[in-house]
């Protein structure tokens, strides 16, 4: 078929030298894993999509006050409430005479903090948790994933709200709330990927030269976790999106005049019937960036898959 | 002279890929009879395809041509899927190697053996569970009525393999192909295993053909052997005169297997020839 | 048997892991409790009288004993708002829950399953993509958000359903409660004029939360099967002639069950989440708007209770899923 022929590298290009198959370094072999995993991801256009997506939100986030008009965030010009898309308003205005575009564009940096936030929590404290289960065994492992099981029967939606009772509404209690509940699979995911190298040979050589057991985790078995835990991470970002999503909605998160996405839709109800974009618009947002997330985890555990 | 119970003649099977078409299967050809028939080769020599494709479990998109493909009278080529079913356990069965994946886990071995009877006879439960009890005490199962309700995790794998063969047996079939019975079997059990094929093959005048790996199983147990290498056969012998085969990939493998009491340094390897691979005219 | 053992011990290790939480969050609240009670005029020796009273001078480990206690026999004190004990409270308000959760589980589980097994067998194909879709378009939605839209057309544009609420003004009061459940009471009332209207306002909400559980479901049933297409077994029982309809839905479907059983309980729980923002949306009168009302009316103990009791459905989910599993995988029975 032609296909083998057209793809065949140039000798001496980039693109030779990622696919060769016979790398001459680990990097190099590192990178040719990578560049093929991409190539199998690239022809996922579901998977492209999501990715689409998720860059076009972050850089919404980077660049909004080139995007949008920060004022317009929360100026009031309540002769103009409740206006439909037009071209100086291309979402309308809100119950406050407020840009919707310029929300839902400023709204973006709220979602992606909150994102963020949760994940930088949620996957040390996993990978803490479960490392040391994996490897060492025994009764730290028993003690350990008990308390994994703990957490994992909570309902997260409902413990945030009681500790929004508890410590007050706000956007830092509830990446607090969400990342209490989140970081069981990590911790999972990392004790059981931990649990199969353990017994690998390389571990063990490793373990004759007199690494520590600081030093192996370290250095040999979190590299191999971090590809799952990427993807279990991009997957869970939709979810984590939705339950932020919620408690804005519910008054918990981000407090007004912020412009979050969930809250927004929440104050739009009251004019829902005869103002419809006031509330649909900021909820298509959140729908439409936690497909991206799915999308883009679905293409990653995918790729992920084909890889092994 | 036997019938024919089997007849195949430049049987190939076909796989599309990004590269090109791979043919697992080259221009196979052989005859069974009420006897019984191995085939041996190396993983990739396209053998087990062979018995799949024989069985019309060969999936989408591999494509299966021959010019001639027949059962007794029924002609296999561009046979219907409804109609390789009536086939399938009835008339032409087929035994797995390791009994730990190839049984249902979450249904009584009994049950399974059972299944079999009632698809194809339209049997009652009560039948049903008549004949695979029956059929577990042909195979040598002692205590068939406690066996019958166990799990195939509870079995062990010469048990499980037995289950596989009263399975694939009970509903009485001419052909049975076995693929590669008793690999994952402790050597002792293997050869209560095959005793057992053995017996039933020839009581019931059976056709059989056992695909392995393993030459000198295959060389003590068959009538005929076929040896395939890279999707053809290169050559057919009786086993008995195996010395005597003349191609020299199969006079590499046996110089490779070692013997007792014989008092060779090192263990021949076994060397290719790339013509090998190249299509027999 | 050793296993029934092993999972009550784990059952009651959650559920005091539950209260611990739920009594940290009481205790960290910045109002101070005593204040509350005596005002801030209070004389310093009835400030610590009060305190005494409370047994806010007791040890932690020993206040939270008592806090145990209490919660066991089911007092989580009463309502600011409401004056009842909060458990009057919540049992009044979860059939109303229920009422909306079961259904859509039904939905889900019914409809879910086979599209999953459907996707699953038709991989590629266009029943697939189609499945796959709704599926994503299902877990990728916020369910306030849904609940808005479906209202926007079904009930403000079409008029096919009720509106929010459970029923129409002039329908309450008329059935006794029972079983709390309107559908069933007005049933069991021989009120057929409520019941349909029960049903008009029920159908909405309840198809929102299964089409978000149908969603889970199907994915995760798809994602099974295919694993289990992929096993030996399947090859065999095709080898021995079986329909292929048998080899899926009895074969296949058997081996799926094993870890389905674990998503569907899980599916259960999170209605009962989604059930917060979906009554807000539909004026529900169930356990997550009193949840809702009681935390911006700051009735701590409201909401803890309600957090207890919805931490308990989960852990008895968790527990029913453990004990179903040995009924359903014969691996996972004692030998």
């Amino acid at each position: 078929m032609a296909n083998a022929t057209a793809s065949a590298p140039a000798p001496g290009s980039a693109r030779a030298w990622l696919l060769s198959p016979s790398p001459a370094s680990r990097t190099q072999a590192r990178c040719g894993r990578w560049f093929r995993a991409w190539l199998g991801f690239r022809r996922n256009t579901l998977a492209m999509t999501g990715l689409g997506i998720v860059l076009l939100l972050v850089l919404m986030a980077i660049f909004a006050p080139l995007i949008a008009d920060r004022q317009s965030t929360t100026l009031q010009v309540l002769a103009n409430r409740l206006q439909p898309a037009s071209w100086q308003h291309p979402f309308g205005t809100d119950e406050l005479g407020r840009d919707l575009f310029a929300r839902v564009v400023f709204g973006s940096r709220i979602t992606l903090t909150i994102v963020a936030m949760v994940g930088v929590i949620v996957v040390p404290v996993g990978l803490a948790i479960g490392l040391p289960a994996g490897y060492f065994g025994g009764w730290v492992d028993r003690v350990l994933m008990r308390i994994t099981d703990i957490f994992l029967a909570f309902p997260r939606l409902v413990l945030a709200l009681a500790f929004a009772a508890a410590l007050g509404p706000g956007i830092e209690n509830a990446v607090i709330a969400i990342a209490l509940t989140a970081w069981p699979p990590y911790a999972r995911l990392a004790r059981a990927e931990t649990l199969t190298r353990r017994r690998a040979e390389f571990i063990q050589a490793a373990e004759l030269q007199g690494a520590s057991a600081l030093r192996i985790i370290a250095t040999q078995i979190v590299p191999l976790c971090l590809s799952s835990v990427i993807i279990r991470l991009t997957l869970d970002m939709a979810g984590i999106i939705l339950t932020a999503a919620g408690l804005g909605f519910l008054g918990l998160g981000a407090q007004p005049p912020a412009p979050e996405w969930g809250a927004m839709v929440s104050s739009g109800r009251q004019v829902l019937l005869d103002q419809w974009w006031v509330a649909t618009i900021p909820g298509l947002a959140i729908f439409i960036v936690s497909l991206g997330f799915n999308l883009l985890g679905d293409g990653l555990r995918d790729a992920g898959d084909s890889r092994s | 002279m036997t019938d024919t119970l089997l007849a195949v003649r430049n049987l190939s099977v076909t796989y599309p890929s990004d590269d090109g078409d791979v043919r697992a299967v080259r221009n196979v050809s052989f005859i069974l009879g009420r006897e019984r028939l191995g085939i041996v080769g190396e993983s990739g020599s396209g053998k087990s395809t062979t018995g799949r494709a024989i069985m019309g479990l060969v999936g989408h998109p591999g494509r299966i041509e021959a010019d001639e493909l027949r059962l007794g009278d029924t002609d296999l080529r561009g046979l219907s899927e409804r109609g390789f079913r009536r086939l399938r356990g009835q008339r032409i069965a087929m035994v797995l190697q390791d009994p730990k994946y190839s049984l249902d886990p979450v249904m009584s071995v009994g049950q399974q053996i059972a299944e079999t009877h009632r698809r194809h006879l339209r049997s009652t439960k009560r039948e049903a569970r008549r004949a695979a009890l029956e059929m577990l005490e042909a195979v040598h199962i002692r205590d068939p009525e406690r066996v019958y309700t166990m799990y195939p995790h509870q079995i062990s794998g010469g048990m499980g393999q037995r289950v596989m063969i009263a399975m694939m047996l009970i509903a009485g079939p001419d052909i049975l192909i076995a693929d590669e019975p008793t690999s994952a079997l402790d050597v002792t059990v293997q050869a209560q295993v095959l005793a057992i094929l053995d017996e039933l093959v020839r009581s019931r005048g059976m056709g059989l053909l056992l695909i392995s790996h393993n030459l000198h199983l295959v060389s003590s147990f068959c009538d005929r052997v076929l040896v395939m290498y890279a999707g053809q056969v290169l050559e057919t012998c009786e086993a008995g005169k195996l010395a005597d085969a003349r191609h020299p990939y199969t006079r590499g493998l046996l110089a490779a297997l070692p013997r007792l009491g014989e008092r060779r340094a090192e263990l021949p390897q076994l060397q290719r020839d790339p013509a090998w691979m190249a299509d027999i005219a | 048997m050793h296993q029934a053992a092993g999972i009550l011990v784990s059952v009651g290790l959650t559920f005091l892991g539950l209260t611990c939480v739920t009594f940290f969050i009481g205790r960290v609240i910045p109002i101070d409790p005593v204040l509350a009670i005596v005002g801030d005029k209070a004389s310093p020796e009835t400030y610590a009288r009060v305190r005494a009273e409370i047994g806010l001078d007791l040890p932690l480990p020993v206040q939270y004993w008592r806090y145990l206690v209490k919660v066991v026999h089911g007092d989580f004190g009463n309502s600011v708002i409401t004056s009842h004990p909060v458990l009057q409270d919540l049992l009044q308000v979860f059939p109303a829950t229920l009422e909306l959760a079961l259904p859509a589980l039904f939905i889900g589980v019914v409809v879910g399953i086979p599209m999953g097994v459907l996707a699953a067998t038709h991989r590629g194909r266009w029943p697939d993509q189609v499945i796959r879709l709704l599926s994503l378009l299902g877990y990728s939605m916020p369910v306030f958000w849904l609940g808005l839209v479906g209202l926007l057309m079904f009930y403000a544009s079409l008029g096919w359903v009720g509106g929010p609420g459970r029923l129409d003004v002039g329908f309450e009061d008329i059935v006794t409660p029972v079983t709390g459940m309107i559908t069933v009471d007005s049933l069991l009332a021989g009120e057929y004029d409520v019941f349909w209207n029960a049903l008009s306002h029920l159908v909405l909400p309840a198809s929102i939360l299964g089409y978000l559980s149908l969603a889970y479901i199907a994915r995760m049933t798809r994602s099974f099967m295919l694993g289990q297409l992929r096993q030996e077994y399947v090859l065999a029982t095709l080898a021995k002639g079986l329909s292929p309809w048998r080899v899926v839905w009895v074969h296949a479907l058997g081996n799926v069950w094993v870890p389905l059983v674990t998503v569907i309980a899980l599916t259960f729980g999170s209605q009962l989440e989604g059930a917060v923002l979906t009554e807000t949306v539909f004026a529900w009168p169930g356990l997550g708007l009193y949840m809702k009302n009681s935390l911006f009316n700051a009735d701590l103990n409201a909401v803890l209770g309600g957090t207890v009791l919805v931490g308990v459905v989960y852990i008895g989910l968790n527990m029913l899923s453990d004990l179903i599993y040995p009924l359903v995988d014969p691996r996972a029975r004692d030998q």
